[in-house]
């Protein structure tokens, strides 16, 4: 049959095609999408590459939509082909690679390109400048081999790069062609606290300088000043401005001012081609934030599927700073004028600043830093431009101090109207919100996001977004943290990222660096962290002993009655008449009152005294035994079968290679326990297929399986891979474990983790990618060189001796 | 407890060097066990080493901003008061203490 849609082609994959598409697909099915995309890739977030940058987020996080999307609507993608020409008598536009696409309809969304200032020297390699994801690679490849960054370019982009490359602990110096940062967006004053707040973070900034030269050979050396002088640099990121990319609409013989002309329905002069995004002009204005670009967005999704919808209309959008930690916000005007007048609250030793400029009685701009809690509503009144001489005199101090009493957020987010802006990005209002919780019955911020799209672009919105929803459930909204714990809001992912792109090496720099919100973290964050950053770090971090749970402290489980029990490790299940006989003397030595076999093919010790945990140890390791590690978020236990060493259906040593299994992994820290088992043939006594990684011995050689559980959740594995030998049993577990110790979240079984991961890509990596599993298993056997360390014996030998004995016996018990 | 039965005698149980920070140590008093905390900061606190919830050595657990966590079952106490955080309830005896230079004293 023969498609009867017609034919829309989209020149540029960026965020507003992207959004119009969305539009699109719910309004009609009547289109065949074509896109080209200069760009090698799908549809992100250019918004976030700053907490790419900076290493908060990874590229797979700022996906918007992903190959599905594209093949799921039918969609014809052409990633890294530039569309070169647009032949309007045809109605087809021509690629770079020679590709001819038709259309009934086209949409010319080609952005802007960043301004590079002609200087001498600004085509040397290592000058880039800040606009896609290959320049951000580009960015955080220079800051691995570290050295001084010079950028040019004092605005949004400039700074945001500048405190990335400050992160991954480049040497940052800003050059600003104007007196004062920002200056679009700011007010000296407030541009003069984030110039101090930068310089506190070890960003020199240097304002009013004029750049005359890039110098260098081969490659950039340095930056030359008007005045002469010489900043010496590896990396110079030029921020200087963007301009739309119009140039195949001018060639094509459209419209185009600062940007190609559209009416407010984003039609050019020529009714079947539409534009948008920052390279459109509508109203006579072009713009540089996502807001308006939604907007146009939505008005050209509706055009084109012949729908109703009301013009552009030029709306203010409030800027803000992605830069941890700093908070600024602007909105509308604040240059000098006839009839303004301002309001200011400065609080210096707060390093707060507030200004709100009125003409006739109504707000037109506002420039909050430090505390920007207030933005919102200051935009709300701009917005309505209602007459606000009835607050005047509180205006300056916000939202909380009007109407006296105690400043609830809930009940200000249940008091606003329907019409109030939420998310600016995206221009959510709240009755979207509401609407969206209560008849989709939705109960998280995460739900609110994926339907609504509140807060899904910077972000900076989420905490009103929570309180629209709290205001909705009430009590029904329990506060599903995105953060580990009540002491932050950043999630595994994101700790687990700053920790190796900053290279933050102590439990108080991860707290400093991600803006911990107690000073010492809680029982829950803590031991996290502990454990990222002995993962990370193997041999330069210290074990922080006072961060770890009482059983992973003094190894040993911590019982009802605050006894201990001590569980030596038997490898493989195998044990000896020597080590049988040591454990029983101990038994009887230290009183011991139970004597229990495991689940996991070993001896428990039940009831130890503290005090006695030393001599226990000492007595177990003259005995050659080490701890079994039966508290730790580490190995535990590998089981076996008796396999061909005895059983008529053994096909492998399943013992043997238990036991070796047991020997390469014991010490490990993981991030949740982790247990292992070998069997010797399918009929799996060992149980290895309810096991975090298992191996099934079978004649063609080992079936290695993980994911499984027997716990609080029980689930069978999921097969790797059939290997050969045990070599390859060996590495492949160890690929598997290590790649689990990078990327697994603290107490995450491998059941879950693998979930999350997706156990393709798990394969992938760990099993196909035969350089990647070798890398793995190296990194693996390194740290060990650190871990295996028996920590009965450390113990024994004085280690953390203060532990196990009491302080002072002041009264004795008989005397009492 | 009667307040005004015996006045307080100071007694030393150790030095400072003795307590990791954010640890603790315990000292016998006959039957009872007293937990001796120090903090990040080196302040100082004894409670009885008895969780309020059902008895767990608070002793082991894990300290942090002026409290600490029971390793039984996860109650936060605080060191100051003794007191069950948040919605738990109940508390356990707190004792003074102080240092003298380098010399932890104990107040019974
Ligand atoms: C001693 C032992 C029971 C026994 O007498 O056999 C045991 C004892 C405890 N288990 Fe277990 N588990 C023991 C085998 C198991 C097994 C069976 C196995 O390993 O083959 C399982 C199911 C398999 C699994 O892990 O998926 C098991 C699943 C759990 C779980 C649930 C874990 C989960 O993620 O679903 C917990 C709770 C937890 O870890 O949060 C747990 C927690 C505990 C704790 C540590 C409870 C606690 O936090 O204090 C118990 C400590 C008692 C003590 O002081 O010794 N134990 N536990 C077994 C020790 C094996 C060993 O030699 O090390
Ligand atoms: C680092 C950074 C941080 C930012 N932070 C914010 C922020 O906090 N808030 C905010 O509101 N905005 C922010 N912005 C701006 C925002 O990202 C842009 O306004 C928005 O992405 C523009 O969308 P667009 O679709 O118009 O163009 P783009 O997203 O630039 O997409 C245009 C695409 O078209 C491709 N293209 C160009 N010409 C052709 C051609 N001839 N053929 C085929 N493909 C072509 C390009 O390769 C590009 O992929 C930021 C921008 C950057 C770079
Ligand atoms: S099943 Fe495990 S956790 Fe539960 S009581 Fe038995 S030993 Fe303890
Ligand atoms: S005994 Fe302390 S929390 Fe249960």
């Amino acid at each position: 049959m023969r498609d009867i849609r017609k034919k829309l082609v989209i020149i540029g994959n960026g965020m507003a095609p992207g959004r119009m598409l969305e539009h699109l697909f719910e309004l009609t099915t009547a289109y065949e999408v074509t896109i080209f995309n200069a760009e090698p890739r799908v549809n992100y977030d250019r918004i976030m590459l700053s907490p790419v940058l900076s290493g908060e987020k990874s590229y797979a996080d700022i996906i918007i939509h992903g190959d599905g999307f594209y093949a799921e609507h039918g969609i014809t993608l052409h990633k890294g082909e530039r569309v070169v020409s647009i032949d309007r008598a045809r109605r087809a536009v021509i690629s770079d690679k020679g590709t001819v696409a038709a259309y009934d309809k086209l949409v010319i969304a080609t952005g802007s390109a960043p301004v590079i200032i002609p200087v001498p020297g600004h085509d040397l390699p290592g000058v880039v400048a800040y606009r896609d994801l290959d320049d951000t690679a580009a960015m955080i490849a220079a800051a691995e081999t570290g050295g001084r960054a010079v950028v040019i370019g004092g605005g949004l982009l400039g700074l945001e790069a500048a405190a990335g490359l400050r992160a991954r602990g480049m040497e940052v110096t800003v050059l600003h062609l104007m007196p004062s940062l920002m200056e679009r967006q700011l007010d000296p004053a407030a541009g003069y606290l984030l110039q101090r707040e930068l310089e506190g973070r070890g960003i020199a900034v240097r304002c009013a300088a004029n750049t005359r030269a890039i110098l260098g050979a081969d490659r950039v050396e340095g930056v030359e000043l008007a005045d002469g002088t010489v900043i010496g640099a590896d990396l110079v990121v030029m921020a200087v401005g963007i301009r739309p990319n119009t140039q195949i609409a001018r060639d094509a013989g459209l419209a185009v001012n600062r940007g190609i002309v559209t009416d407010a329905q984003m039609r050019s002069d020529d009714p079947d081609i539409f534009a948008l995004g920052e390279c459109a002009e509508v109203g006579g204005m072009v713009y540089g934030l996502v807001a308006p670009l939604y907007d146009m967005a939505r008005i050209a999704a509706h055009a084109l599927a012949g729908a109703e919808v009301e013009g552009f209309r030029h709306q203010e959008t409030p800027t803000k700073l992605k830069v941890t930690g700093v908070s600024l916000y602007s909105v509308g005007e604040f240059g000098e004028g006839e009839g303004r007048e301002d309001i200011v609250l400065r609080d210096a030793r707060r390093g707060s600043y507030k200004r709100v400029i009125l003409k006739d009685s109504r707000v037109i701009g506002a420039v909050l830093y430090g505390d920007v809690a207030d933005g919102g509503w200051y935009n709300e009144m701009l917005k309505s431009g209602r007459d606000v001489s009835d607050i005047r005199d509180t205006l300056i101090f916000g939202e909380r101090h009007q109407g006296g009493g105690s400043f609830d957020p809930v009940a200000a987010a249940a008091a606003l109207p329907d019409d109030a802006e939420i998310c600016g990005c995206n221009g959510i209002c709240k009755g979207t919100i509401v609407r969206a919780i209560t008849e989709k019955g939705l109960s998280s911020l995460a739900e609110v996001r994926a339907t609504t799209k509140a807060s899904a672009s910077c972000g900076t919105c989420a905490n009103s977004v929570e309180n629209v929803i709290r205001a909705v459930l009430g009590d029904a909204y329990a506060q599903q943290a995105e953060g580990i714990c009540a002491c932050t809001d950043h999630g595994h992912d994101t700790i687990r990222r700053a920790i190796r792109a900053k290279g933050l090496k102590s439990i108080p720099a991860v707290m400093q660096a991600l803006e911990w919100r107690t000073p010492e973290g809680c029982a829950k964050c803590r031991p996290a962290l502990n454990y990222y950053l002995m993962a990370d770090w193997p041999g330069e971090y210290e074990d922080d002993m006072q961060s770890r749970f009482i059983n992973e402290r003094v190894h040993a489980n911590i019982q009802k009655d605050g006894t201990y029990s001590v569980v030596p490790r038997i490898w493989g299940g195998v044990t000896s008449v020597a080590e049988l006989r040591a454990i029983a003397d101990v038994a009887e030595k230290y009183d011991v009152p139970e004597v229990k076999f495991t689940g996991g093919q070993r001896i428990d010790l039940l009831g130890v005294k503290k005090e006695d945990l030393l001599g226990v140890w000492k007595d177990l390791n003259d005995a050659g035994m080490v701890s079994g590690a039966a508290y730790a978020k580490g190995l535990r236990t590998v089981k076996t079968c008796v396999g061909t060493d005895w059983c008529r259906f053994g096909t492998q040593d399943s013992t043997g290679l238990g036991v070796k299994l047991e020997k390469f992994l014991w010490g490990s820290w993981t991030p949740a326990k982790l247990k292992l088992a070998v069997t010797g043939c399918p009929r799996n006594c060992a149980e290895a297929t309810c096991k975090d990684i298992g191996v099934i011995c079978v004649d063609s050689g080992y079936q290695v399986v993980y994911g499984g559980a027997a716990g609080l959740h029980i689930q069978g594995t999921t097969e790797l891979g059939l290997v050969k030998t045990e070599e390859e049993v060996i590495e492949v577990i160890a690929a598997l474990t290590q790649y689990y110790r990078e990327t697994g979240f603290y107490l995450e079984r491998v059941y879950k983790w693998a979930k999350r991961l997706g156990y393709d890509q798990v394969k992938a990596v760990v099993f196909d990618d035969l350089a990647a599993r070798r890398a793995l298993h190296d990194r693996f056997v390194y740290s060990q060189r650190f871990a295996q360390i028996d920590p009965w014996a450390e113990r024994v030998e004085g280690k953390y001796s203060h532990e196990f004995a009491p302080m002072a016996a002041l009264k004795l018990e008989a005397a009492e | 407890m009667n307040a005004q039965a015996t006045p307080l005698t100071w007694t030393a149980i150790g030095t400072l060097d003795d307590i990791p920070r954010q640890g603790a140590r315990c000292v016998r008093n006959g039957r009872m066990t007293i937990a001796v905390f120090r903090t990040a900061d080196d302040r100082l606190f004894a409670l009885e080493d008895r969780c309020p919830h059902r008895n767990g050595p608070l002793s082991q657990g894990i300290v942090h901003d002026g409290c600490v966590t029971c390793p039984l079952h996860n109650w936060v106490i605080s060191l100051e008061t003794g007191a069950a955080q948040g919605a738990d309830s109940g508390a356990t005896a707190t004792f003074p203490v102080r240092l003298e230079g380098t010399t932890v004293l104990l107040g019974l």
